[in-house]
């Protein structure tokens, strides 16, 4: 749509026009300043805490495994520069061989929220799949932290 | 031809004054956007509806996403 209408405002002699192509969903994904009836409510980057451990593709297992059962969760995150993230590490993967590194024993590509995803359909999601927690992230890929399902309203019904 | 944006050229052309316009239905637009939009329905599109805007002046417009 927003092609059309760039065309369309160049049509009309507007000289520099540049089209957003990734919209406001880009732009909500982010966080970033936002007007109108629905503009205040909670969404998940609000409640996305960073109390989650993390550590680098190339950490010993055994280095990392102390960080998690010092956090609130019983895994970690494997994160990249720029805090892209890669992988998590899952108790089993903790409780293995202390010298593999985390890239050897990570699940690779967890799922993701993004930032302005509504709290009743995190909430609806995490009850669906049986989550206690889902991880939030950028549109970039970037972590922003971790969501409890505690923190959420009670489930419905 | 329109130049295509990324947030952070949107960020920028906005800090330096640029005009914006989402191109969303009005019902849509009532609900959220972006902060200091302001809308113009595509069906709406026309001379008319932007004769407040300055065509001298970069115009940034956005829809939904890129579907």
């Amino acid at each position: 749509m927003s092609p059309r209408a760039a065309c369309r405002l160049e049509t009309l002699g507007f000289e520099q026009v540049f089209d957003y192509v990734e919209g406001k969903a880009d732009w909500l994904a982010r966080s970033l300043p936002t007007e109108g009836e629905r503009a205040g409510e909670r969404r998940a980057g609000h409640l996305a805490r960073r109390d989650i451990a993390t550590c680098r593709l190339s950490e010993r297992v055994g280095d990392v495994h102390p960080r998690v059962e010092a956090s609130p969760y019983g895994f970690a995150l494997v994160v990249a520069d720029g805090d892209v993230l890669l992988g998590r590490l899952r108790r089993a993967a903790l409780e293995g061989d202390p010298d593999r590194r985390a890239e050897e024993v990570m699940e690779p590509g967890p799922s993701t929220v993004r930032l302005d995803t509504a709290l009743d359909a995190l909430a609806e999601r995490l009850d669906r799949l049986g989550l206690k927690t889902v991880v939030v992230s950028t549109p970039d890929g970037a972590l922003v932290g971790v969501v409890r399902r505690e923190e959420l309203a009670a489930p419905r019904g | 031809m329109a130049s295509p944006a990324r947030v952070a050229d949107v960020r920028g052309l906005l800090a330096a004054g640029a005009q914006l316009v989402e191109v969303l239905p009005e019902a849509e637009y009532a609900k959220l956007h972006i902060e200091g939009a302001r809308n113009i329905p595509l069906k709406l599109l026309d001379a008319d509806r932007t004769a407040d805007l300055d065509p001298g002046e970069p115009v940034v417009v956005y829809c939904h996403d890129a579907l």
